[in-house]
This record gives C-alpha cells, structure tokens and sequence, in this order.
C-alpha cells in the first residue's frame, strides 16, 4: 500500500526548501544529467505512462466483431466514446455515487476519529510522544489484505464482536458484507493517513494562539472552533484528501467486507477486467477514476492556495 | 500601600519530574503601578507571569487578583490579559477581527464592539491597517496589534512578556516610550516581565528581581542600582566591583572587616551579617589619579592600569591591584583633548569615598 | 470547561485529560484489537478458529507443509528482493539529479515522478495488465524458468516504488552541505571520488530506508500483483485473499503473523535509520 508516502510527497515538498542553494543547469553537464535521469524516466514512461495510453485507447474502443460474433480477444479500436456513455448510466451512475458518499462518510469518520488523537499525541508528555505515534503508524505497515482479513475474523456472524454482543443477550447481528462493513474498514485501514498529517500540522501550530484565545475570554469550545480548526486547515484538507482518495479507488476492502452487497467503483472495474472481461467498458471506468482523482488533487492545490496566509 | 490590585502570596510551581520553577514567592502590586519582573532567562519570571494570567497554574499558594483568589480560575475568566513575546496575533484574521475577538467571544454588543474596536485601534495608531492580515505587518505593527486586543477587553491587569525581545533596536527605544504613554493613558495595571535591565529600569515603576524562582529584591529603580539588597541584584544590575571581605569584628551597627587587596575597612550597615561579606562599588563612583590622592577618609588603593577600553563618552579603564579583584573604574572623557590620559601598564592610584560603597551580605 | 484548573496544571495540559485518555485507550484498542487477535488465534488448537482452546504451534506447521502457500511465500521474497536492488538504483538516481540539477519544467517533471504515489492502485494495475497482454510479456514469460517468469509483477512493482525510494532519498539529500563536496575538490578529489566517498556515504542512511521501504511496498502490495500476476506465479498476498475467499482459518493466522513479523521489523529498522540525524546539516 504505497499511500503512507504520499503524505511524504505532498508535505516534504513543501518543506524540502534547498536552502537557498543555487543547483546546476542542466546543461553543464549533460552527460550526468542524462546518466542519472534515464533510467527512471524510461521505466516509468514504458512501464507507466504507456500502459496508461494504452488504457486510454482501450477507454475508446470496443470489442471487434468477427463473422457476426463478438470477439473476446480482438478489439476495434478508437471507435468512439460509447464506454463513457456507458458509465454514466444510471446503474453506474449509481455505483459511482454511492462510491463517493461511502469514501467521504469514511473521510468524515476519519477526521472525527483522527483529530483528537492527533491533538492528544500533540499535547502528550515528551515521553509518550514518539510511542504514540508508533502506535498509530504501524498499523499502516501491516499488509492491508491482514488487516482486513482480522477484521473479518472479528465481525463475522460467530466472531468476537457477536461473542461478546452474545454474552449481554444482544444479537448476533451482520456485520459483514453491507455498507457498515465496508465504511468501518474503510476507516479501520485508512485513519492513520489522518492522523499524520494533522499531527503535524497541530505540532506546528503555535500554542501561544490558543493561550491567547483563552486569555481573551474564549471558552476551550470556542477557542477550538475560531482558532485551532481554522489555524490547522491545511492539515484537515491534506488529511481529507489523503484518506478520501485511496476510499474513493479502494478494491479490496469493498470485495472482502461488503461482498456482493457493497460494490464500489474499484470492484466494478476489477469485474470487467477479471469475470465479464470487457475491458474497453473497465479502461473507461479506470479513466473516470483517475479524473475524479486530479480532481479531488486540485481541489486540494486550490484550497491549499487560498489557506496559505495560514499556515504560519 | 493601598490595597493591592494583584497579590502573589506563597506561591510555588513545581513541574512533573522536580524541577522547581518558582519557589514560595510573595509579592503585592499596587494599582496603576508598572511593574517589572525581572531576571536571568530561566529563573521562573514568565511562569510567574503565566500564572497571573491563569495559563499555568501554582502547585501551591494564592494569587489574588482585584481582592479574589484566582490561583485556580481559567485565564477565560480573569481580568487579565497578555501580550504575548510572539505576539501571537491571529493570522487567519484581519486586525480589526484581532482586537474584536475578545469581545465577540464574550458577547458584547456588535455596536459596542465596532466603537471599542475602533478607540482601541486608534490608540497605537493602526486605524488605517485594519484591514490588513497580520502576514502583511511588520514586527512593530503586529505588536501593537497584540496590545490593542488586550487593552480593548479593559483589563484590571495587563500583562507583558518580554514585549521588546523581538523588536529591533530602533523600535525596540520608540516601544518603551509608547508602552510608557500607553500605561499613563489607560491608567491600568502593567505587569512587564523582561530579562533587560535597561528595559526594567527605563519604564517600570517598581521592580521584582527575581534569580533561581525566588525574589530578590523588590523596590524602585534607583533604589535597586543604589541600595541592590544581594550580591546577585547589585552584579545583574548595572556593572558593579564586587570585592570579597572577612568580617574581623562587629559592634553595633559598624563592623570591621579585611577586603581582599583593600586592607582593613570599618562599614555601616544594619543587616546582620555572617563571617563573609563582599565589598560593592558602581565604576563610576571610583577616582582614579596618578598620584596618592590626599583627601581624609577616602578608600584608596594602588594598581596597573591593565586595559583601557575606549567608548566615547566614557573610558572603561580596568586596573588591577595586588592581592585582589581587578576594579574597573568609568572615567568621563570630558575634554576633547585628553582622553582618560593613562596608559595599560601605568601605575595608578584608584579611590572612593566609603560612602559610595556598600557591604552585601549575602 | 471546569471552572477551576487542577493545582499544577495548565488550561492546555490535555494529555492529563481524563476524556482523551479513554479515548485514547478506545481507539488504539479497536486499531490493535483485530491484529492482536489474529496474532493470537495463530496459536489456537481449535480449528475453526472461534474459541481459545489451546497453545500449539500446529499451525505453523501446517502453513510450512502447504506446498503452494510456501511456494507464493517465496515468490513475494524474491520479488520483493529484486524489486528492491533495481527500485532503489534508480530511485536514488533520480533523486541525485533532481537535487543537483535545475532544468525547465522541473516541476512538472517531480509531478509526473508523484503520478505512481497518487493514481489509484487499481488503475495502475489494469493498465499494467493491459500492457502486458497487448505487447505479449503475459503469454511470453510463462515459458521463462524461475524467477524470471516473476518478471512481469517485477517490473510493476519498480514502477510504483521508485518514485518512493526517490522521495526519500531526496529528503535525506536536502541535508547535504554542498561545501562538503567543494572542500572535497579543494583537497584533490576527482568528481568521481567526490561522489563515492562523500555524497554516497552522505546518502547511504537515506538509501537504506528507501530499499526497506520498497521492500515492506513490494511485499505487501496485493492490487497490482492481483492483476499482473499469470496463473502460474502467485504472490504471497493473492495466495491469501484466494483463500480468505474461502474463509477464516488458523493457517492464515501463522502465515499472516509471519508476515506481520517481516515487515514490523523491517518498519522499525526503517524509521530509525530515517530518525533525523544530528551531523550534516550546515
């Protein structure tokens, strides 16, 4: 699961500040230039970006029709944009929407679940700090497939939650394969991209703005409300994103917690890549993906833009 | 003294592992009084002040404010308010938000909050930036931001911490003036904690000398360079030759006593004293002359001139002497043409009147 | 908010605030709890794995004598490892040149370089998929003796943890003190030497992190393995979702444990090579 880092990409960008340093032109010295970045720049654009033009092509095309039948491995290619269409559709349309609301009830539990942890790390003693912080990032490390695997073993009509729910006379409830399922293990798995980057952001944060808010007359609410949630915005937004995007192309959480019942956007296009084999139709959705992807991305750039004064 | 507006009484803040930051302080300020806390970084004056705003609070002890104990009550509810030494003017507000906050939190009319705003903005002379965000000001400017949003909620108390630090020098000169000005405007109590002594002396009223979290010694300026109580108080106020002496006999308020290179000395003083005492004498209290100055009863003692240091105005002149500390003696250069007129290595004849000097107990 | 503070503490001091110790306590409890119990349930006797009844290591057993769970156990090691070796050239590569030089449109470059790291995981995997059966690497490398038969799942694996290695390297290097390299120079050096025995020893904190970042990324990957891997080469991770497909049992608790245990360590290892380093900075 690469996403932890992507939290190092988007912040250490920002504080990556060369010093001042003025770097060589390029052109000086071409041939270490080249050197250093051809390989790299080769792989990711033959193993890359050519696969993702081929994705895009394949968007527009459609399975080629031979002596009146249709093709499983041959393709017409560039015939049109009937797979967009397709995907608007009302039962994709749907898919894609409950998607969305799912991601962002995750995102929304996240934020909830993840601020005070973040803000209690923040004010913890120095001695607790950095165990703390262990304990919310490891979990990150953990190969999402166990960690939703555990929970499995948990929620399952004879697991844990309906064993202990048993023993007070409850239940047993279902707990797997519905939206609940999937929103909790959404969050389960994603709340530690949460945590970081509002643990750094609140880390950041001069306390002097809260004891000033106080000092003033406000209450700890009020002060919360008109000074620490706006002062630690850039950290929410780039939070929000963080968890919201991985949500939104999630695959395996969906597929093992919510099973047929609970089918988001990522299952959809696995399913035509995989068991209905329509991979023009599934390029097409991978593309809607992505665009809802940059577009939650810029988002992000542009609110990040209009907080800048914030972040101090 | 009146009744005090802020009276610390017993008061000791002890951190979680030990560490003891203010040590059973007392002391009682007077209404309208600026007052200075003052000392070396890390002797407890900040904590101190942060507990007078109820950001922290005593392990032990009373802090009384306008007749109330408040030891324990949250700084949103006392009749303090802080300039903080970052300022820390609210950067996602304009000014005018800034100074209306304390007011809008505690429900004060919107029209009474825009007249007040204004007044207060009109004080430190910001009428004009307010709508600026505080990104767009100066260091100065932010500042007097912070002052007006303290001073709008008219407290009882207005506490400053180390208002000047990050000021340059220029501003830091046109500051003390206004913060001086400001205090005889509003009339309200400033309680300043700064570890400047010019800064202290300049502009408070009256001063705590605080060292190790307990007082030193409280009292007005002048007495304070004048009358210093402690060795330590007369050695961070000002530079002072400090020489260390035995004490030989006592009778009455006089004693006798043998100070290292001076010789036998007799000193009035109405402290009791144990066997050790130190001898202290400002530098520019001290003569100096080629030869041995004749005049009765003065402290006399011959010594080489070591280093001259040259400043203008003055002379620095450090002379050192036998058996003794070397005395650094301030000569006026009050003519163009002669300089202090000695030389490093010159024989010279250093002097005061007994008067000038004082004996530190402890 | 009380009315009064407690003697000795500040308004700020939440961290001895009753409320958010619970809370504390709460949420690292539901975080830990299905993995504690996984880890546990690894050592159960019982095999449908319900209830505790009893220590053994049977299950380890059995999961070692699974011939096919071994197999994709050994096939994620190697892919992981040579993913490593070839992601972390050429991260730090990349790394090297965008720290040293300034070229037109670097930004869009670094941008493009970050394109791995942000489009979602299944989209990287169909396109992948797509490719390989366009250009024919899925029919043609089936035929190939192991491992080169892994060479497809390889060369997506680099693909999505160089950008990374890149990162952080770069993030180490942003603490060179180029006048390290100057007095280098000064004393003699050629750039060549200059290279090897100052800015790589410089680096080498930074590039161990990188490669066990790219290892712990390759080895957990599923999604992209899922849709690149042929029939005949199964991963570690897609062995284990076939048969959580199936269901809960205690063999998956050992094999998981054992691959919880790799990357805990390889984790920590990781952050304590990336602890900010006191020396260097200029």
């Amino acid at each position: 699961m690469p996403s932890p880092f992507l939290l190092a990409s988007i912040q250490g960008s920002q504080e990556q500040g060369e010093s001042g340093r003025v770097l060589d032109n390029w052109k000086d010295n071409k041939n270490v230039f080249w050197t250093l970045a051809g390989p790299g720049t080769f792989w990711l654009l033959v193993f890359f970006i050519l696969p993702l033009g081929f994705l895009f092509v394949m968007s527009f095309s459609d399975k080629a029709v031979i002596d009146g039948e249709i093709s499983i491995t041959e393709y017409d290619y560039l015939t049109g944009i009937s797979n967009y269409i397709r995907s608007v559709d009302a039962l994709y349309l749907t898919i894609i929407w409950k998607s969305i609301w799912v991601s962002a009830l995750a995102t929304v539990l996240c934020l909830l679940t993840a601020y005070p942890i973040a803000f209690g790390i923040c004010f913890a003693s120095e001695r607790w700090k950095p165990l703390l912080l262990l304990l919310v990032v490891l979990p990150f490390w953990i190969n999402l497939l166990i960690r939703t695997y555990a929970l499995i073993a948990v929620f399952r009509s004879q697991g844990y939650v309906n064993l202990a729910l048993g023993t007070v006379g409850l239940g047993p409830f279902d707990m797997l394969y519905n939206n609940f399922a999937v929103i909790f293990g959404l969050v389960y798995v994603y709340m530690p991209f949460m945590v970081l980057p509002l643990y750094a952001t609140i880390e950041r944060l001069d306390k002097s703005f809260l004891e000033a808010s106080l000092d003033l007359g406000a209450s700890q609410f009020t002060t919360f409300l008109k000074v620490t949630v706006p002062l630690t915005m850039p950290g929410i937004i780039t939070g929000v994103i963080l968890v919201f995007i991985p949500c939104l192309g999630s695959f395996l959480t969906p597929d093992l917690l919510g099973g047929a019942n609970a089918i988001m956007i990522g299952n959809v296009i696995e399913r035509q890549f995989k068991a209905a084999n329509d991979w023009p139709f599934g390029a097409a959705l991978s593309f809607m993906l992505m665009y809802a992807t940059f577009a939650a991305l810029m988002l992000r750039a542009f609110l990040a833009k209009r907080s800048a004064g914030v972040d101090v | 003294m009146t009744d005090p507006i802020v009276s610390i009484r017993g008061v000791s803040k002890r951190f979680p592992g030990g560490v003891i930051a203010v040590d059973n302080i007392d002391i009682d300020i007077a209404q309208n009084e600026f007052f200075a806390l003052l000392g070396p970084s890390g002797c407890g004056k900040t904590t101190l002040l942060r507990m007078i705003s109820g950001l922290e609070t005593p392990t032990e002890g009373q802090i009384i404010i306008a007749g109330q104990d408040m030891a324990l009550t949250p700084p949103n509810k006392r009749p303090t308010n802080m300039v903080f030494q970052s300022y820390a003017v609210f950067p996602h507000m304009t000014v005018e938000d800034n100074v209306a906050y304390g007011l809008r939190v505690t429900g004060v009319p919107a029209d009474e909050t825009t007249r007040r705003t204004a007044e207060a903005l009109e004080m430190v002379k910001l009428s004009h930036l307010a709508k600026r965000k505080p990104d767009q000001m100066s260091g100065g400017q932010r500042q007097r931001v912070a002052l007006a949003r303290a001073l709008v909620k008219r407290p009882k108390v207005l506490l400053l911490d180390e208002p000047l630090s990050a000021l340059d020098a220029k501003l830091r000169d046109d500051m003390r003036m206004e913060l001086t000005r400001l205090q005889e405007t509003v009339g309200i109590t400033f309680i300043i904690v700064t570890h400047d002594q010019d800064e202290a002396l300049s502009m408070a009223s009256r001063i705590a000398v605080i060292d190790k979290g307990a007082v030193q010694q409280i009292a007005a300026p002048s007495e304070l360079y004048e009358q210093p109580a402690t060795r330590f108080v007369a050695d961070f106020i000002g530079k002072v030759n400090l020489i260390d002496a035995k004490v030989l006999s006592r009778s009455g308020k006089s004693i006798s006593c043998e100070a290292k290179g001076l010789g036998k000395l007799k000193f009035d003083t109405d402290k009791t004293c144990g066997d050790s005492v130190a001898v202290a004498v400002r530098p520019e209290k001290l003569k100096i002359s080629k030869a041995e100055p004749k005049a009765a009863g003065l402290i006399k003692v011959q010594g080489k001139v070591r280093d001259v240091a040259y400043y203008g105005d003055t002379s620095h002149i450090v002379v050192s002497i036998k058996g003794g500390p070397d005395l650094q003696v301030n000569v006026q250069n009050d003519s163009r043409t002669g300089g202090s007129g000695v030389e490093r290595g010159q024989a010279i004849w250093v002097s005061w009147m007994p008067d000038d000097s004082l004996v530190l107990t402890e | 908010m009380a009315d009064q503070l407690k003697p000795g503490s500040g308004p700020l001091d939440y961290g001895n605030r009753l409320w958010l110790k619970i809370l504390f306590g709460v949420i690292f409890f539901m975080l830990y709890v299905p993995i504690i119990t996984l880890v546990a349930f690894s050592f159960n006797t019982d095999r449908r794995g319900i209830v505790w009844r009893g220590f053994t290591f049977d299950n380890y057993v059995k999961a070692w004598n699974n011939s096919a769970l071994i197999e994709a156990m050994v096939n994620s090691l190697m892919i992981a490892f040579i993913t490593t070796i070839i992601a972390t050239v050429l991260g730090a590569m990349v790394a090297l040149m965008l720290w040293r030089f300034r070229f037109p449109f670097k930004g869009a470059y670094e941008a493009f370089m970050g394109l791995p790291i942000v489009i979602p995981e299944i989209c990287m995997g169909v396109a992948l998929l797509l490719f390989f059966n366009e250009t024919g690497m899925m029919g043609a490398i089936v035929a190939l003796p192991w491992p080169l038969n892994l060479s497809n799942i390889i060369i997506a694996h680099v693909a999505f943890c160089f950008p990374f290695v890149a990162i952080v390297v770069r993030s180490r290097l942003v603490g060179f003190n180029r006048q390290l390299e100057e007095a280098s120079k000064d004393l003699g050096a050629s750039e060549w030497q200059t290279f090897w025995k100052v800015i790589v020893p410089f680096m080498m904190p930074g590039l161990v992190a990188g490669a066990l970042l790219a290892f712990t990324l390759s080895l957990d990957d599923f999604v992209i393995t899922f849709f690149t891997s042929g029939p005949e080469t199964v991963t570690f991770p897609v062995k284990v979702y076939s048969l959580v497909r199936r269901g809960v049992s205690p063999e998956i608790n050992a094999a998981s444990t054992v691959l919880i245990v790799i990357t805990v360590v390889a984790t920590v290892l990781a952050m304590k090579l990336q602890a900010p380093q006191k020396s260097g900075k200029g």
